[in-house]
């Protein structure tokens, strides 16, 4: 133990951290909830030594001092038990005599978290709040001329198209020569994004899957659910609930062991295979999860050994050009399922996506392209990767979109487009954005964790702990005793309560638009932003 | 809100019985504009069935540079019909020097070509005077079909068919569609004006196209020259029914298959579901969303009228055998054509295409549920 009153370069205090833990001495109880719960330890139990000063009237009794211990918590201020913020010391005290607070400067423990030389690694997202999306307004409201639909009594068919569409003559004669026509799967419009059986623990994965099952079969909203690279329960893949999934394969290849001997056992197909080259939050890296989640579970469903970190490479090892990486991986996996499956890649924005598109408008099997921005969110990332590399989705999927106007083919590949969809709370509004700037449908996940699983996550840089394994609301952990505290049934419920809530936000925004009949892809005439350089490069009205 | 009337005779009618019908309907429509797109020709043209007419408005000069385009060309007029009207403009009419109706007899390189080509030549013509004129406004350029003539000005219809003297024997016409109200949505551009016109066919719309950005790029990406223009969001039901008909050689039946597709559920309940579900998904950026009521005529004269999939616009269509007439409101039909059975009046919903052959003999209704004719 080092001596007490030595100054390290490291050695900060409280006021050093992002956040500072406010405690009540009259209110607390002495339970010892928060030290238990805190996932950081940020906090101990402290015994306080306190010196009153006795002052007698008169001058017989001379002044004294009196000795008194008090009990309380102490905050740790060492890089590695920085307060995350969490707030689950407030959530579990049960006479609120806790808290965190953000302490207002730039906190100086950005500085020390490479202890030994490792930098800084978390999970989250880009803990940035600006959104161009958040600033996209529906300007063509539709007026007398062509009256506002009703968005409470009017039909809406607010589906979309996943799968490689042919065009109406490429169509016609396949119809007439009785030949292969791409699979092409009708599906709900926002989907739930790729995050791994792994990265959430098995109640949040569970949650979600009976979620969207029950939006499937008992509210027919044909919601899917992206697997990540994580693999996917035996069980899952032998339901016919897998309908309902699209299997990831990224250049890890966890879990596709399973999934390939699970074929013939299959009664579904999945509704698709996304093909991962690159994430939005950590574009140019390989997924990672660390050994601090790699239990015997997730080892078996992995098939890896326990307790090992799992870095996926960055790239396919096995590719070297776009051509090899692209077409013969999406054919392989076409053929894995008798050509009846759509396979599509999913890229990080970037400035290079439209390379990757040109080529997929000439392989008649590519089903579609995933764009993933820089602010989508992961459960483990180098912060500098996080914060620093990507490109954003919206003048990312414009770009797309307009290239694939250009060839004429804006129908054939659907554009999904993910990255920071909802990160302020606005999920209807980003993703109907996303959708007039020409996404076929949008993906998003970390709205969903904090929607349905109460996610603590901000823009803030707020807990962001995913990485290893502590999450205190049981989503990302892989710990039993965390686990627990997250309800799969509730989970699902919110899941479907979200569901229903964005449809009826979607309706109210398209609605007024006067659309109703289809999803109004690439309507750019109905936005307009108060940013001169973001509408010129947008191609959408500057409104002011 | 813009007044449609349509009207197809066995008897040549002059294109001021159309107009009439429309002055009717004058409280619904604020007197901006007028189109109109005759077919099925009477009169003088009967004679020149075959050759094409060129219509358009030309100011001195663009009529000279007309001349020595059409001379390098290879066209000679056989026939013209040109208004320079000498009387005050009417309230917002703009001044124009000569309105030209002209039948042109074919070069003598184009025999032997095959009618694709000879179509596609003609809309090419038609095509590069447009651009000329569009650099000195020197020619408008509305049409160049055998056996149709197009006239558009602003102002309001009466009144401007009398400043023309539409009135005129010379002009007549078996198959008339007709529109009032310039596009004062937006500002005035005599191009935004209903009817459009593509190779032979023509079709005016009710209300505003709420999908029409969508539907422009797709058809702008077709890559055939005559997708072009778009001053107005109802041009691309026009040309829709182009590409359905001459690049996708589909009939009349599947415009609405194609423009208000059934919901996916209801393919799954048609005799014709799966290729009607490849339909709609190959063509999803050809969906309208409405309000629209689209009026149209086909290069075999055929007559339709068709609603979006909500059926938000008004329209109906009654007549006699030999007489039959489309309208956008009742009291322009009653006007036009009073001696009916109004009992056999239709006004198509949501799932309907309404047909008038061109005998003239039969209102014909085709219903998105029923079972495709060519398929069987």
């Amino acid at each position: 133990m080092e001596s007490m009153g030595r100054v390290t370069p490291s050695t900060l205090s409280t006021k050093d951290l992002p956040w500072q833990i406010l405690w009540n001495k009259e209110k607390c109880t002495l339970c010892g909830g928060c030290t238990a719960v805190c996932p950081v330890r940020a906090i101990d139990l402290g015994v306080h030594r306190k010196r009153s000063l006795q002052v007698p009237v008169g001058l017989e009794t001379k002044p004294g001092n009196l000795f008194s211990i008090y009990h309380g918590i102490d905050q740790r201020t060492d890089p590695a038990h920085a307060c995350v913020g969490c707030g689950m010391c407030t959530m579990v005290c049960p006479n609120g005599a806790i808290a965190p607070l953000h302490s207002e400067g730039i906190d100086k423990l950005r500085f020390h978290v490479n202890q030994g030389g490792e930098p800084r690694r978390r999970g989250g997202r880009r803990n940035n709040p600006d959104s161009v999306l958040d600033k996209i307004k529906f300007i063509r409201i539709s007026m007398l001329t062509d009256p506002a639909l009703d968005a409470g009594r009017h039909e809406f068919e607010l589906r979309t198209l996943l799968g490689r569409v042919l065009p109406p003559e490429e169509m016609l004669k396949v119809s007439r020569e009785n030949g292969w026509m791409p699979p092409v799967r009708e599906i709900y419009p926002l989907v739930i994004g790729s995050m791994s059986f792994g990265a959430l623990s098995p109640n949040m994965w569970e949650g979600l899957q009976m979620g969207v099952a029950y939006l499937n079969e008992e509210l027919g909203m044909p919601v899917r659910v992206c697997t990540g690279e994580g693999g996917c329960p035996p069980r899952l893949l032998k339901s016919r609930f897998l309908k309902y999934v699209i299997l990831q394969i990224a250049s890890g290849y966890f879990g596709w062991d399973e999934i390939i001997h699970s074929l013939p056992q299959m009664k579904e197909d999945p509704c698709a295979i996304e093909i991962k080259y690159g994430q939005g939050a950590k574009p140019g890296d390989g997924g990672l999860l660390m050994w601090y989640k790699v239990n015997k579970l997730i080892a078996a469903i992995r098939g890896v050994p326990q307790g090992i970190s799992l870095p996926s490479p960055p790239t396919h090892q096995t590719k070297y050009s776009i051509e090899e990486a692209v077409a013969k991986m999406i054919q392989s996996m076409s053929m894995a399922w008798g050509f009846r499956v759509p396979v599509y890649p999913k890229i990080s924005a970037t400035s290079t996506a439209m390379a990757v598109l040109n080529n997929l408008t000439r392989n008649p099997y590519a089903a579609g392209l995933a764009i993933d921005g820089e602010d989508g969110g992961t459960g483990a990332a180098y912060n500098v990767s996080m914060d620093h590399m990507g490109h954003p989705i919206a003048s990312n999927l414009r770009d797309a979109y307009l290239t694939l106007v250009k060839l004429g083919k804006q129908n054939e590949i659907p554009l999904f487009a993910g990255g920071g969809i909802g990160k302020n709370g606005n999920l209807a509004a980003n993703a109907a954005a996303l959708i007039m700037l020409g996404a076929s449908g949008v993906q998003t996940g970390k709205y969903i964790m904090q929607a349905a699983a109460g996610c603590l996550g901000s823009e803030g840089d707020r807990c962001n702990v995913c990485n290893v394994g502590v999450c205190p609301k049981g989503i990302t952990s892989q710990d039993p005793r965390l686990d627990r505290r997250l309800d799969p049934e509730q989970v699902a419920q919110r899941v479907v309560d979200l569901y229903l809530s964005f449809d009826t936000e979607l309706k109210k925004i398209v609605a007024p638009l006067g659309r109703s009949t289809s999803l109004p892809i690439g309507m750019s005439d109905a936005l307009g932003i108060n940013d001169a350089d973001a509408a010129e490069r947008l191609n959408i009205k500057y409104v002011l | 809100m813009c007044r449609l009337f349509a009207v197809t005779s066995n008897d040549p009618l002059s294109p001021m019985m159309a107009l009439n019908a429309l002055n009717v309907m004058k409280e619904g429509h604020d007197g901006s504009g007028v189109g109109l797109f005759l077919t099925d020709l009477g009169g003088e043209f009967e004679k020149f069935k075959n050759e094409p007419i060129l219509s358009g408005i030309f100011s001195n000069d663009g009529i000279k540079a007309l001349d020595r385009f059409m001379i390098d060309l290879d066209f000679m007029v056989k026939y013209k019909l040109s208004f320079r009207p000498t009387k005050p403009t009417p309230s917002g009419t703009p001044k124009r020097d000569n309105y030209v109706i002209r039948v042109y007899e074919y070069p003598a390189e184009w025999e032997g070509l095959s009618q694709e080509e000879i179509q596609f030549r003609l809309m090419m013509v038609q095509l590069q005077l447009r651009e000329m004129g569009e650099k000195d406004k020197s020619m408008l350029i509305f049409s160049f079909w055998p056996d149709v003539i197009m006239i558009k000005e602003v102002g309001d219809p009466l009144t401007v068919a009398e400043y023309l003297g539409l009135d005129r024997k010379e002009l007549s016409a078996r198959t008339i569609l007709s529109q009032g109200r310039q596009n004062t949505n937006y500002s005035i551009d005599i191009y935004a004006c209903h009817p459009f016109f593509i190779q032979g066919m023509s079709t005016m719309t009710n209300g505003e196209n709420t999908a029409f950005v969508p539907i422009r790029e797709f058809l702008m990406s077709r890559n055939f020259p005559g997708y072009a223009g778009y001053q107005s969001d109802s041009e691309v039901f026009t040309h829709i029914l182009h590409y359905m008909q001459n690049k996708l050689g589909m009939g009349m039946e599947m415009y609405k298959h194609i423009i208000t597709p059934l919901k996916d559920d209801e393919l799954v309940r048609h005799p014709d579901g799966k290729m009607l579900r490849n339909l709609k998904q190959s063509c999803r950026p050809l969906i309208i969303d409405g309000p629209n009521c689209v009026i149209g005529c086909l290069p075999d004269k055929t007559m339709f009228m068709v609603q979006d999939s909500k059926k938000l616009r008004p329209g109906v269509v009654g007549g006699r055998p030999g007489i039959f007439a489309f309208s956008s409101e009742m009291c322009g039909l009653d006007a036009a054509i009073p001696e009916r059975d109004i009992n056999l009046d239709d006004q198509p919903m949501r799932y309907e295409t309404v047909i008038i052959r061109r005998a003239r003999q039969e209102i014909e209704k085709w219903n998105q549920w029923d079972a495709l004719p060519h398929l069987h």
